[in-house]
């Protein structure tokens, strides 16, 4: 399983406590995360379920890279940090 | 008469209230959160606002007996795998609501019926109050519609809709650009109005060409919907038969540039217009705040002055930034350096509240 932390600049808007959860790739554990916190969903993707423009996302510390399709790869220890980007000062 | 205004800036939603004699901030809601656009639908007596997070995207609100709740937001279908469509910048344009820049209630027969536009061009309509949202395919897959280009943004957008008074099912939007659309059956098929207008942008063969067209702000009259004023980038343009053609007024002094108009409830000849230098100056004529004004359809106009700064002034009035009231004596203006101003008497006088608020986007009588 999975952990994932959320940047607590978002949990202004909506909540997004600490969640493990499965998953082979980004996708897949947000996905999960997601399923069981259906309204923070839109906050980290957009329409087209790509990551947010101005937000990010590491794995154990290394930015990923795909953010269209969230396919990088976590292990089952990994840690993901979905933060937002440094944009606008 | 209305006595409430919902004011929408940069850092929160400010209601504005009629206290006495004057006009006071009564409350603010999403304080230091980016209120992009309000609405107030008459109808059901519920608010709407949507916000816009930056990182975190778009967010429409909705008011409840004791606050707000998060209703969904318009989200466009999924893109088709490998379709290819840039913007025109050849960047691949997202289907993806990047900004809410029109929200509207439909006509008094269709309760729950709002309308939504956005960038990057996506017409959506709720039938349950903003509950869920439908996507307006048929506009979507027009193919005018991807001719569409950036004006007031690097993207396009649907910034005016107008329901018809005598026809919910008729519906007309305005894009920049992409000029003016109707409907007349409530979404189903869309043709392109709006001939007459000019865009000295455009090479010479394309200046006419209707879906090419920088409409700032398009107005309707309630009372004879036949009458629509447009603010657009290159001057003020007046139809008197329902936005099929437009005359072009160009003794407008001190200028015809801007990007507010509106017209009042019962008087179609009479409109307002806040001015400014010119599309490369956007900034008021000689730093004076001023409001124009015509009661015979564009024949001659008035500057209105009175309560409003006359000396380095330098507020522009966005297209949701210019109000009036049911009654059409009442007026409201908002401005990018945070000044707030009511008048009561058609524009004669105005009164400032503040000139301390955000930037603000839009406001409207409640």
């Amino acid at each position: 399983m999975a952990r994932v932390v959320f940047t607590p600049n978002i949990q202004r808007h909506v909540a997004c406590p600490e969640a493990e959860a499965p998953g082979a790739t980004v996708r897949e554990v947000l996905d999960a995360v997601f399923a069981a916190n259906p309204q923070a969903r839109s906050y980290v993707l957009d329409d087209q379920a790509a990551l947010r423009r101005h937000m990010t996302i590491f794995i154990d510390g290394v930015m990923i890279s795909d953010r269209k399709d969230l396919g990088d790869a976590v292990g089952d220890r990994s840690t993901i940090y979905v933060f937002q980007a440094l944009s606008g000062g | 008469m209305s006595d409430e205004l919902l004011v929408s800036t940069r850092k929160g939603l400010f209601t504005v209230a009629r206290e006495g004699r004057g006009w006071e901030i009564a409350k603010v809601d999403f304080l230091a959160d980016n209120v992009t656009l309000a609405l107030s639908d008459k109808r059901s007596g519920r608010k709407y606002a949507a916000l816009d997070h930056g990182h975190f995207g778009v967010k429409v609100h909705r008011s409840t007996a004791d606050g707000w709740e998060e209703i969904a937001t318009p989200a466009y279908p999924e893109k088709p795998e490998g379709l290819e469509e840039n913007d025109m910048w050849g960047r691949p344009l997202p289907w993806s609501t990047v900004r809410i820049w029109a929200l509207v209630a439909g006509g008094a027969d269709e309760p729950g019926v709002l309308w939504c536009g956005t960038l990057p061009g996506g017409l959506f309509r709720s039938k349950d109050d903003g509950q869920s949202w439908q996507f307006v395919r048929s506009l979507w897959d027009h193919p005018l519609r991807k001719m569409w280009a950036g004006g007031g943004a690097d993207l396009p957008g649907i910034h005016s809709i107008l329901v018809d008074p005598r026809n919910s099912k008729q519906v007309s939007i305005a894009v920049s650009t992409g000029g003016i659309w109707h409907t007349g059956d409530a979404g189903e098929t869309w043709t392109q109005r709006g001939h007459g207008m000019r865009a000295e942008y455009m090479p010479p063969e394309q200046v006419s060409e209707p879906n090419a067209q920088d409409v700032h702000c398009l107005a309707q009259c309630r009372a004879a919907p036949h009458r629509m004023w447009v603010q657009h980038h290159n001057g003020i343009f007046v139809s008197s038969d329902e936005g099929h053609n437009f005359t072009e007024l160009t003794d407008v002094k001190p200028s015809a540039f801007g990007f507010a108009v509106v017209v009042h409830p019962r008087e179609p000849d009479t409109a307002w217009f806040v001015p400014e230098i010119k599309d490369e100056k956007r900034i008021p004529v000689d730093g004076k705040l001023v409001v124009t004004r015509t009661r015979d359809g564009g024949k001659t106009f008035q500057t209105l002055t009175k309560g409003l700064p006359q000396s380095h002034a330098y507020d522009v009035v966005y297209r949701h930034a210019l109000a009036i009231d049911e009654s059409g004596d009442r007026l409201a203006m908002g401005s990018t350096t945070g000044g707030l101003w009511v008048s009561e008497d058609q524009g004669e006088s105005w009164a400032c509240v503040s000139h301390t608020l955000p930037p603000v986007y839009a406001v409207q009588f409640g």
